[in-house]
């Protein structure tokens, strides 16, 4: 009996997917238009590869979803939970309330029911003041009935889980077991503002994970699939349904990830730069031990400052469907607007109007596509210098995101890849991997299962060798609840900085563990 | 005398980032501060040192301890005023206006914040012209002012008054303190009267880093060279274009030590910058030049945007722009250097100004 897995990713104008099987091969694949529900574009989609793929459908085992659904609801300030945001830490941080760097809109959307209580620790977990519980009572019975989701970030929660934890059960107390609840400590790291707007914004969006799980869920079961369902995270891995539906602002830009994650698996590379070329623009990123590596700037979500890791990408104005135009001096310029989508109908090869990209590449014989006869009468002298052009543009771009000049391997996916040459300055081998097309949706597929724990150490006390090993052992079994191999978890990421000024030398550290899906399911299966 | 608003705010937060050159804490959460506190207390009133008489009493306010902290456990904005109040008992006079100790990072904010709050008048001075790390660490110690009577005070209510036999001691008992207070406190530092800060305060600062910040932003608008137009405001030197190789630290003696290496791009490709860094920025050079050292002053700019990277946001590949500044004369004395210079900060290399050392790159 096989077992086979589906991945789907939701870009802006693409959804992809496909079917794989136990080893990871593709069995079908498709590409269809990004619908404005999402959810009709995911079902078309995955409807395409299970009819494509042919396989039976009860072997269909896992279905993973890198979906756009919350972003899209905070970036629309639409469907949005109605939340209360809940601070302890008065007397400390009264001089910066919650949500006072947001935009007015958003402030709007979600600041109706804000609270700033007595409470939270120092640095070294001592209280502030005791945890102000009359207050939370108090509140509970204020907002029952007007919010059904509860955000909760308490001063150095990271340090501290206690007060935010009392917090949660005094809300259920009251509100009842239902009620959603954010805790900060759960989603952030250190750094107030930016762990509570997370917070705010995850309590904001569970609604709409919830509804896409479900809705992915039910169009799973109404072709027949009982597959277990995961989401793909910003951070590159995978987490459960449950564990989604609690904390749905980590699938926030899991595409960008997926795609890197998917070109470094489809070509079988760890370290490498990879360039992806859409219908609009190519985002050049780095892959550090088969991971992204992270932007090091401040990440703003619908406005809001908040602390997560995302991909570092440079992003360029070359895509398929960028337009060349051609001046009479034989002058002529790339980019950087785009048709986009509308490849298909606007670009010559296909009988349009407007020369672009693909049509410079299919005139200098570059690609097979369409109908070359349309580009024939083009001046090739000229082409050749606009595809030179081209070509420097993503070299620049590649250039930009080494870290030395030593040459490295370049992965080129996505659907406009093809457009680019065999060779390329600064990359010691170009890389076109099979199945290029869809990396992204491959990369969901694939993704595997992390677990990451910040937390700041007294390394005076207990000396770094053991802190690092206490931080290590906690992150691999956050990696193991959410469903990840033990035998094959690896430590992906450690970060440890000093606190300036501090006695003790307190170190915050962090540590991410990833590994393989657990194949305990595919056992009993068997 | 003009009126400080939200877009004054915005532009003098990316100055205070820039001449923080690396440390002095994320100007973030001390803009946010006094953003709130203009939304609820009205637009805060700048004056020129001119604009003060001379028998006035004139207390900075700013936060000590660590900027990570602050990031977190945000201060209440009840401690400075509890610190002034305190002060103003003890001196048995009135505080005509407050100003920031040092232009860089958070603490060039919180004095605006306050200032919003009391509704005190700030005046556009401060006593360092870019960020450093110790209380004696300004140029009014260099004329032998005292740091106290100074009041510290935290978001409990706290506040213990400090008067010591010199200023080394202050940072002694005062950094002392502020660790019990739960790693960060609010301090009422170095009273003066307005002639004094007139004569050994570096004047006009606050407007330096408005028109810095105001260069960066209608760059990105107009599509300009951010680089350039900062060099221009702040006479600064392109020292360095390169990206992020290497970003080792560590915490010694108190401090946020460590060195950021830079491989070159560009014109610099082939050679290798070291920044080296405690808290602050304070010494760069490659395998064969010293193109910049404390007190001037060193940044490190994103190269697309311009905008200052701190030490701690400084990662592994970031593509950058190394700046140096001339500091304040008052620094280029034989005690300023003496105060913090190189060999203050343990490098074994002789101060000269970075306008020299940019001629002898030039020829060399």
């Amino acid at each position: 009996m096989g077992v086979y897995r589906i991945g789907i990713d939701v870009g802006g104008t693409h959804t992809d997917a496909v079917l794989l099987d136990q080893d990871n091969t593709v069995i079908s694949e498709t590409k269809s238009p990004t619908t404005e529900d999402v959810t009709t574009g995911i079902y078309t989609a995955m409807k395409k590869i299970i009819q494509d793929g042919n396989v039976p459908r009860e072997e269909i085992k896992y279905a993973m979803l890198g979906t756009t659904h919350c972003t899209n609801a905070i970036v629309e300030r639409k469907r949005l939970n109605k939340i209360a945001a809940i601070r302890i830490g008065a007397p400390a941080t009264l001089a910066v309330k919650p949500l006072i760097g947001v935009p007015d809109d958003l402030r709007d959307a979600l600041g109706k029911y804000v609270y700033l209580i007595r409470g939270g620790h120092e640095f070294d977990g001592r209280e502030i003041v005791s945890l102000d519980e009359e207050h939370l009572y108090q509140i509970a019975e204020e907002i029952k009935g007007n919010v059904d989701s509860v955000a909760i970030t308490s001063v150095f929660s990271p340090v501290s889980q206690a007060h935010e934890q009392r917090a949660s059960e005094i809300m259920k107390e009251v509100l009842g077991e239902d009620i959603s609840v954010s805790l900060s400590s759960e989603i952030g790291s250190v750094g107030l503002l930016e762990r509570e707007n997370a917070t705010i914004l995850n309590a904001a969006v569970v609604n709409v994970a919830k509804t896409a799980a479900d809705g992915f869920i039910n169009a799973l079961k109404n072709e027949g699939i009982e597959a277990k369902v995961f989401f793909g995270q910003n951070d590159g891995t995978l987490m459960s349904v449950e564990y989604a539906v609690k904390y749905p602002i980590f699938t926030i830009a899991c595409g960008p990830t997926n795609s890197l994650r998917g070109a470094s698996y489809l070509s079988d590379s760890s370290d490498a730069i990879v360039v992806d070329v859409g219908g609009t623009t190519s985002d050049v990123g780095v892959l550090v031990q088969s991971f992204p590596r992270e932007s090091s700037l401040a990440v703003e979500i619908g406005g809001a400052r908040t602390n997560f890791r995302m991909p570092d990408l440079i992003s360029i104005g070359l895509g398929g469907g960028t337009i060349i135009r051609i001046h009479e001096n034989g002058g002529f310029t790339v980019g950087p607007d785009s048709v986009g989508y509308r490849l298909p109908e606007k670009s010559l090869i296909f009988g349009g109007d407007t020369l672009t990209v693909t049509d410079v590449a299919v005139a200098l014989g570059k690609v097979n596509l369409g109908d070359s006869s349309k580009v024939a009468h083009l001046d090739q002298t000229l082409l050749n210098k606009v595809y030179d052009k081209m070509v420097e543009l993503v070299e620049e771009a590649i250039d930009k995101m080494k870290t030395s000049a030593a040459p490295v391997p370049v992965l080129l996916v996505g659907g406009g890849s093809i457009l680019l040459p065999e060779k390329l300055k600064g990359a010691s081998q170009v890389i076109r991997p099979e199945h290029s097309g869809v990396a992204n949706a491959i990369g969901a597929a694939i993704s595997q299962v992390s677990g990451q724990i910040e937390k700041v150490y007294a390394l005076a006390e207990i000396g770094r060798e053991k802190a690092l090993q206490l931080a290590k052992e906690k992150a691999m079994s956050e990696a193991i609840n959410a469903g990840a191999d033990p035998d094959s978890l690896v430590i992906v990421d450690i970060e440890d900085v000093p606190l300036a000024y501090m006695p003790g030398n307190a170190t915050r550290i962090r540590v991410k563990a990833a590994g393989d899906l657990a194949r305990l399911e595919v056992n009993e299966l068997v | 005398m003009r009126k400080l608003g939200k877009q004054e705010i915005e532009d003098i937060a990316v100055g205070a980032a820039l001449l923080g050159t690396g440390g002095g804490g994320d100007p973030y959460i001390g803009k946010l501060m006094a953003l709130q506190a203009i939304e609820e207390y009205g637009e805060i009133t700048l004056l020129d040192p001119d604009e003060v008489p001379d028998d006035a009493l004139i207390v900075p306010s700013a936060m000590m301890g660590a900027p990570t902290v602050m990031l977190e456990k945000a201060p209440s904005g009840e401690e400075a005023a509890a610190a002034f109040k305190n002060l103003e008992s003890y001196l048995g006079k009135e505080i005509y206006a407050t100003m920031p100790i040092e232009a860089g990072g958070l603490n060039s904010m919180l004095p605006l914040a306050l200032a919003a709050k009391l509704g005190l008048p700030v005046v556009d001075v401060d006593g360092m012209g870019r960020a450093f790390p110790e209380l004696q660490m300004v140029t009014f110690y260099l004329d032998g002012i005292s740091a106290t009577p100074m009041v510290i005070a935290d978001e409990k209510g706290n506040t213990t008054l400090l008067s010591t036999i010199n200023n080394v001691w202050t940072e002694r008992i005062a950094r002392a303190a502020t660790i019990e207070m739960g790693g960060s406190s609010m301090i009422a530092i170095y009273p003066m009267t307005g002639k004094e800060i007139k004569k050994s305060g570096i004047s006009n600062i606050l407007k330096l880093e408005e028109e810095i910040g105001r260069a960066i932003r209608l760059a990105k608008e107009y599509n300009a060279d951010p680089i350039s137009e900062v060099l221009k405001k702040a006479k600064g030197f392109e020292l360095f274009r390169g990206k992020v190789s290497d970003i080792n630290r560590k915490t010694e003696t108190g401090f946020a030590r460590g060195v950021a290496t830079f491989e070159g791009i560009n014109e610099y490709k082939g050679e290798t910058l070291e920044v080296r860094f405690q808290n602050e920025h304070l010494l760069a050079q490659t395998d064969q030049r010293l193109l910049c050292v404390t007190p001037d002053l060193i940044a490190v700019l994103d190269a697309e945007t311009g905008l200052p990277i701190t030490t701690e946001g400084i990662r592994y590949g970031a593509r950058c722009v190394i700046i140096g500044m001339p500091c304040h004369p008052k620094w280029r004395t034989g005690k300023g250097i003496e105060t913090v210079g190189p060999k203050y900060f343990g490098y074994d290399v002789e101060y000269v100004p970075v306008e020299e050392l940019a001629k002898k790159g030039v020829t060399a």
